[in-house]
């Protein structure tokens, strides 16, 4: 994007005519695609799809890596479902693996042990499996990232946000699910916590506990009824969900970066057949690859070392999967706040951080689009995407929040810190808990700030060029530096984002003027045509002569209004 | 000024207005050819690389068939600090290399191959037009008059409080998801330890009885009651969730034992249960010199020289003391169950008999 530019002159390579004798494929494909043709409208749906134009760019395929591993996860987990045995019921250990041998344990631990060790290309399923769940969840995260910092989920894609937020959240409750249903001793603590977890609830917790394990921890019922979540109602639901993540995406057709002759009425990019069948296609067989190579040399979860369950019994240093970290690093540092009302208890240490944060994280995100839009009152239809600098709150807002979600990230690692860096562990719990507060406010205003440092740099290059790197000695002694016009190409990326309108405005409340004032009250607001060219002008006559200064600064409450809805009422 | 209007799908007329664009779009910049395209030797070395992953992904899938048959389950490769699987990683390792030679040789293809001119597709708003809301309207009003829902009322809604009360079986077939832990199911089940009167404390690997002489100062044992062994299946697990306990023995003039407890102890030597009163860990670490034990899961830390109560981390309440003798041959023995429920707290619970910092 920062290339000072001559513009490259045009080359189209020239277009060699379609040959048009079919091959022996094609030959031979021909009257099945005919038959389907004339059931189902094959070639209809073929005209529809298969030129259809998709954006290129790498932060894309986030949310491809999401989609290519969970079916990943639903291949390697059918393999999985031929052994494994999803009962509590006790036996004894008969499989070759020596070290236990003769111990009592329940029939899901003895299948796991079985599939990683008695069938052959067992533990690679295994592995693959915990590998590409690792991969989903990471990746829906980073996709989400994405999403939020380009603006992504502005009008008209704001249901495919909330449906993008319930992925995230089954994806957890997936992988949490399945991280139990192997009975080993640390998925057994995994389940305790749970357990606890529930109890904690008000008025309704001992019941909830009751209810999903069939009576007191653990209990005979909660592998089998695990295993029902796991392997049939929430991919059902992710399946269903996925679906209409991906018809939406159709519908509304991808978003696409700013650039020269992208706007938001059109889509630049790569048709379907054969460029993106090939690049997708192949994406997910390089997914898939790496995930097996995972699976082979890359351990994860080797749980025949941690033996079966036995409540009374920890591993040291017992650890969740890292998605779950920033729960447990909450659960960590919460004083300890208990109240005793009565004949009752209400252990807000435990229900606070387990259940209301997860609960406050996901409505938070999914009510997100709707308060910005509340904010910014705008209501407009929005295909180009923003660059982050070009929104300073929310890109400030979305670090804020990955600064919280580390802050607890540590908590979940604090025995980890204190052993490696000889810290006292108390003292990292008690500086996190005041951290968790105020390091989001800190990143909130650094953030803002870079943004909009950025935006003036952004707002230099347009008006005075890029630096040419080249020094002038004036007769007089006086230095100055050249400054190259930037391309046509790269002045229009970077002016052809939305802006907000003028604050002041008879129409709106003072709240909502508040709001606006605090949301983009101090974005930079770029240069018109008029300044453009005056710029222009100024650079020929003084040489591209340029002294920094601020006298470039305009303040949103000029008096351009942009047109601000959507054009349907 | 380059202010225009036309009109967009709905009609209405869109002025794409001159301050969102103050440059003049310069259209799509087309990418110079690459090298594949104007070098006649690299696209036919493209060509052969890409032919060359698909060729190899044979290879490879008969190499790992070839593996599951022929190498055996228990032999293993060492490569100094690691021990592998020969079997596991041989599969894995073709396994990965057929599928990941089939995306690269896509991938390659695509982008060194195929044309790489980019495209324009127009692009529509999300909402309907005008129009067809119009039409949809009338087509729905056109219904409700052909059902003659809107004359005949009753069948509406009757129809939505049938549909509605479906619900209700649903649910209350939901009732039975477990027993109901009313007050006498809790005292039965969470409110109870198979500790009582005379259960001699065993140590919890041996299940030997634990003779108070043979504790030294500063030692901890792990210990159940002795009735555990007579449990089978599910309910062992069940028990134990509840009825671990650590037995320590400290220098009694170096404790805090209140007036009401002094008869829980036997000579400093004091029993604690072990599942945390935050969410259930078993609790393990020991500090000889302070008295404290430490949850390993999030690091609640409990001053067993001073009736159990939290000295740092997120539990809210004491460690629950059990009340201890010896019988006659001189082994440790429970005089009771717990005086308090053990474990996480849950909101029937009645906390007011635990024990607290400063209490007699
Ligand atoms: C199972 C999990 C998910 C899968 C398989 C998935 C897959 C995808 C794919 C392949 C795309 C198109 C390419 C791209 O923009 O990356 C997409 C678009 C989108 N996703 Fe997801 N995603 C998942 C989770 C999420 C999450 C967690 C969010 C946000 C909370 C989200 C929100 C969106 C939105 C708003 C779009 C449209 C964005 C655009 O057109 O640029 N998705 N998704
Ligand atoms: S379970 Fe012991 S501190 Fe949480």
């Amino acid at each position: 994007m920062a290339k000072p530019a001559p513009l490259s002159e045009q080359t189209t390579v020239p277009a060699t005519p379609a040959e048009r004798t079919p091959g022996p494929v094609l030959r031979r494909v021909a009257g099945p695609v005919t038959w389907a043709d004339e059931r189902v409208g094959a070639a209809g749906l073929g005209k529809f799809f298969l030129r259809k134009i998709f954006p290129d760019h790498w932060s894309f395929l986030l949310g491809e890596i999401a989609l290519y591993s969970f079916i990943i996860l639903l291949i390697t987990g059918v393999y999985l479902t031929i052994w494994f045995k999803p009962s509590m019921a006790e036996v004894e250990y008969e499989g070759s693996y020596q070290l236990l041998r003769g111990l009592a344990m329940s029939e899901a631990y003895e299948s796991t042990l079985h599939i990683s060790f008695d069938i052959r290309g067992g533990l690679l399923m295994r592995q693959m499996h915990h590998w590409s769940a690792m991969l989903f969840v990471a990746s829906m995260f980073a996709h989400m990232l994405r999403v939020f910092f380009t603006g992504a989920f502005r009008k008209p894609r704001e249901l495919n946000w909330v449906i993008g937020v319930a992925l995230l959240a089954l994806g957890t409750i997936e992988g949490f699910a399945g991280y139990s249903l192997p009975d080993d001793l640390l998925s057994g603590t995994g389940l305790r916590f749970v357990d606890g977890l529930i109890r904690s609830i008000p008025v309704i917790g001992t019941w909830a506990e009751f209810f999903v394990f069939g009576g007191e921890f653990p209990g005979t019922l909660i592998i089998s009824r695990l295993y029902m979540v796991h392997i049939l109602l929430i991919p059902g639901l992710l399946l269903a969900l996925i679906a209409a993540h991906m018809a939406l995406l159709v519908y509304h057709k991808h978003t696409q970066y700013p650039g020269p002759g992208r706007t938001d009425q059109n889509v630049v990019g790569y048709p379907l057949f054969p460029v993106y069948m090939a690049k997708a296609g192949g994406f997910f067989f390089i997914v898939f690859g790496v995930t097996t190579l995972m699976g082979a040399f890359m351990q994860i979860n080797p749980l025949w070392t941690y033996g079966p369950y036995n409540p009374a019994q920890v591993t040291a240093g017992s650890q969740p999967d890292w998605y779950m970290g920033w729960v447990e690093g909450a659960i960590r540092i919460m004083p300890g706040w208990e109240s005793h009302w009565g004949s009752t208890t209400w252990s807000w240490n435990v229900v606070v951080p387990g259940v209301g944060l997860m609960g406050l994280l996901f409505t938070l995100l999914g009510v997100y689009p709707w308060i910005e839009a509340w904010l910014t009152g705008d209501k407009r239809e929005h295909h180009v995407l923003e660059r982050p600098r070009t929104n300073p709150t929310r890109t400030a807002f979305g670090v804020a929040g990955i600064t919280a979600y580390i802050m607890l990230m540590l908590g979940g690692g604090n025995d980890i810190i204190a052993t490696q860096f000889r810290m006292s562990l108390n003292n990292i719990s008690l500086v996190l808990r005041v951290a968790v507060f105020v390091a989001p406010v800190l990143a909130f205003l650094i953030t803002k700030r870079i943004c909009i440092a950025l935006t003036r740099v952004d707002q230099e290059r347009l008006l005075h060029g890029s630096e040419s790197g080249i020094i002038n000695r004036s007769p007089a002694g006086g230095y100055s530096e050249d400054h190259l016009p930037i391309s046509q190409g790269e002045a229009f990326t970077l002016t052809s984002h939305n802006e907000y309108p003028v604050l002041e405005s008879e129409e709106i409340s003072p709240r909502q003027a508040k709001a606006r004032r605090f949301f983009y009250g101090d974005n930079m607001s770029k240069p018109t045509r008029a300044e453009l060219e005056a710029a222009a002008h100024h650079a020929d006559g003084h040489d591209g002569d340029h002294e920094l200064g601020d006298g470039d600064h305009h303040a949103v409450t000029g008096s351009r209004q942009p047109e601000l809805t959507g054009g349907k009422d | 000024m380059s202010t225009t209007e036309r009109e967009d799908r709905t009609g209405l007329v869109v002025r794409s207005d001159d301050d969102r664009y103050p440059v003049d779009n310069p259209g799509v910049e087309h990418e110079p050819p690459r090298y594949t395209d104007t070098d006649e030797r690299a696209g036919n070395g493209a060509y052969r690389f890409v032919v060359t992953c698909f060729g190899l992904v044979p290879v490879f899938a008969i190499a790992f068939v070839v593996i599951y048959f022929a190498v055996p389950k228990n032999l293993f490769i060492d490569l100094g600090a690691s021990h592998l699987m020969a079997q596991h990683v041989l599969l894995g390792l073709t396994l990965g290399m057929a599928i990941l030679l089939v995306g690269v040789g896509a991938v390659q293809w695509a982008r060194l191959l195929m044309s790489d001119e980019e495209m324009t597709e127009e692009r529509h708003s999300a909402a309907s037009s005008a129009e067809t809301r119009a039409a949809a309207i009338d087509i729905v009003y056109q219904g409700l008059e052909e059902s003659q829902l809107q004359r005949r009322k009753l069948i509406g809604r009757s129809l939505l409080g049938a549909l509605g009360i479906l619900v209700v079986p649903a649910v209350v077939t939901l009732a039975d998801l477990g027993p109901w832990p009313t007050r006498s199911v809790r005292a039965q089940t969470i409110e109870r330890t198979i500790w009582g009167p005379g259960v001699r404390l065993v140590n919890d690997i041996t299940y030997k009885p634990i003779r108070a002489a043979d504790l030294e100062i500063g030692q901890l044992v792990n210990a159940e009651p002795e009735n555990l062994q007579e449990l089978h299946g599910h309910e062992v697990l069940v028990e134990k969730a509840k009825a671990a306990i650590i037995v320590v023995r400290m220098d009694p003039n170096s404790i805090k034992i209140p007036e009401s407890r002094s008869s829980w102890h036997v000579n400093g030597i004091l029993c604690y249960s072990k599942i945390c009163t935050h969410v259930g860990c078993p609790i393990s670490l020991w500090e000889q010199q302070t008295h404290h034990l430490l949850c390993p899961c999030h690091q609640s830390t409990f001053d067993l020289g001073n009736s159990g109560v939290v000295v740092f981390g997120p539990a809210g309440r004491s460690l629950p003391q059990l009340p201890i003798s010896t019988d006659e041959e001189g082994y440790l023995i429970a005089t009771s169950d717990f005086p308090v429920p053990v474990g996480p707290s849950y909101f029937e619970r009645d906390s007011r008999n635990d024990y607290e910092d400063g209490d007699n």
